[in-house]
């Protein structure tokens, strides 16, 4: 099969890419832009790691073709932060150890931060933990990541507070 | 993966076309297509990319009351429509209760419809598996068969279908809109899938090229939207397929049930709807003993395909709890571990 020519805006740089179709997303991102944050665990969308945002919501970039996502706006962890400034939910995961070995943990925040925008756990514990069961730690650091996710809620609920104010 | 053609038709005309070609699958959210790709499990020659089609991402209202859910809507989108989880939350609760919110932000209607077994020998490609390869045998009888049917089985496959979503469409008369090389037609969700018998290979009403372009909840549906829940029992609290699952709903007036449906998952190669359990349902008083006749009714025909003769007594346990609780009320907001039995489901017993 030839290549096919595919446009993708990736962390708000604008890639005109040729692809052979069986190219998953994931691999497009790691093989060949040398976009490695995001992870390849499993592979076969049982865990999470190669999570990432696409126009806004959360998928496993390992179940996603990317020729079927010409056009799509797509958001990885080197696309998170500000320069050097962390954003609160990468400086909340480090403040409340959320994660051990820290393979799991592109996956975990792109997850939060879809998690953060669907706006259905709030700040209930059990529904945080519900929301990101698509995303395996296999040090086990999910209490740190409730925790983590907890907190960079509220930095955030305050910042848009003092953005309206 | 194997190479494969990639089609990216522009209108569903084209698209059938495309897919009438042997060796053609459709392409949606590709959560359960990529996979069986990877795994060898399918190797389709062309690839048909319905992705972007227009006109089938839409949930429409219709004007008899009734409900048509465009095919490509992301199973994530339905179950946050807010207007849909009102008048169906035992159909929100489903979807909530399967795969992650990765998956469901990506998997689409038509595809969970579509989606395959998770039986283990079908995803072994060294396995023999008569869906896989038709007459090979199946070796999952004999095997690790504890996960497998006891309803509606035979001795070329024991598989179940895996999907939440159907459970209670199935109990709510859901119907496919399918397009095809002869045009439109609708086949009830009860009818849609099929059992194995001696062609398991065949798990569908789809002739080659068709495809479903919605899901039809009939005007009837929303009436038990205050009396409806799906419960499923899982190996871990979230994000696994159900061992047994049930959606029940009631409508009770003066503590006589006026109207019942009731489905299981997890039981058998379709979404099982329990007809002999509603007719039993009917008329009687809304209580526990009436419960376990239902239940009783619902689990008659079953029998272990191997090592999950505990299957049926959960599946029995499973029923009374859900009728329970759908006729303790469906909760103003869903629970934070949808349709879990570690919630706390008003008015079911932790025991039952």
């Amino acid at each position: 099969m030839t290549s096919l020519p595919i446009t993708l805006t990736i962390n708000g740089h604008r890639h005109e890419l040729e692809v052979d179709p069986r190219v998953t997303l994931l691999d497009l991102l790691r093989e060949r832009l040398d976009l490695t944050g995001t992870k390849k665990g499993c592979d076969r969308g049982q865990c999470g790691a190669c999570t990432v945002l696409v126009d806004g919501k959360r998928i496993n970039s390992c179940l996603a073709l990317a020729v079927s996502h010409d056009g799509a706006d797509v958001m990885t962890i080197e696309g998170v932060a500000n320069g050097e400034e962390l954003h609160p939910v990468q400086a909340a995961f480090i403040a409340h150890d959320g994660f051990q070995c820290g393979f799991c943990t592109p996956g975990q925040i792109m997850s939060t931060l879809g998690l953060i925008a669907e706006g259905q756990a709030g700040d209930d514990p059990e529904r945080i933990r519900e929301g990101l069961s698509g995303n395996i730690c296999r040090c086990a650091a999910y209490g740190g990541i409730v925790e983590a996710v907890l907190e960079a809620q509220e930095q955030l609920a305050k910042a848009d507070r003092r953005t309206a104010a | 993966m194997r190479d494969f053609d990639y089609i990216r038709p522009a209108s569903i005309p084209d698209a059938i076309a495309a897919a009438a070609e042997p060796g053609s699958a459709y392409l949606a959210g590709g959560t359960n297509l990529l996979d069986l790709m990877k795994g060898g499990v399918t190797s389709p020659q062309r690839i048909v990319d319905i992705s972007r089609l227009p006109e089938l991402n839409r949930i429409e209202r219709l004007e008899d009351g009734g409900l048509r859910i465009g095919a490509l809507v992301r199973n994530a989108d339905l179950a946050h429509d807010a207007a849909f989880a009102k008048a169906y939350p035992m159909v929100a609760e489903a979807l909530l209760s399967g795969a992650s919110a990765q998956l469901r932000n990506a998997a689409t209607v038509g595809g969970n419809l579509l989606q395959r077994t998770r039986c283990s020998y079908f995803y072994d490609t060294a396995s023999a598996c008569n869906k896989r390869v038709s007459g090979a045998g199946c070796a999952a009888l004999g095997g690790e068969n504890r996960l497998h049917a006891v309803l509606g089985w035979s001795d070329a496959c024991i598989a179940t279908h895996p999907s939440d979503f159907c459970v209670p469409l199935v109990a709510l008369d859901a119907v496919v809109e399918i397009e095809g090389k002869q045009g439109r037609r609708h086949v009830t969700l009860a009818e849609f899938h099929l059992l194995p018998g001696e062609t398991p290979q065949r798990e569908n009403a789809l002739e080659p090229g068709d495809l479903i372009v919605a899901v039809r909840l009939p005007a009837e549906a929303a009436s038990f939207a205050a009396n409806a829940r799906y419960l499923k029992v899982r190996e871990r609290t979230s994000y696994a397929f159900a061992l047994v699952s049930a959606a029940a709903a009631l409508v009770v007036d003066g503590g006589k049930i006026r109207a019942a449906r009731l489905a299981l998952g997890g039981v058998a190669a379709k979404p099982w709807r329990a007809r002999a359990a509603e007719a039993m349902l009917l008329g009687a008083d809304a209580n526990e003993a009436t419960f376990a006749s239902a239940a009783d009714a619902a689990l008659a025909d079953a029998s272990p395909s191997g090592d999950n003769a505990f299957k049926i007594e959960l599946a029995r346990r499973i029923v009374v709890r859900a009728l329970t609780s759908a006729q303790a009320g469906t909760p103003e907001r869903l629970p934070a571990l949808p349709a879990s039995p570690f919630s706390n489901i008003p008015g079911a017993r932790h025991d039952a």
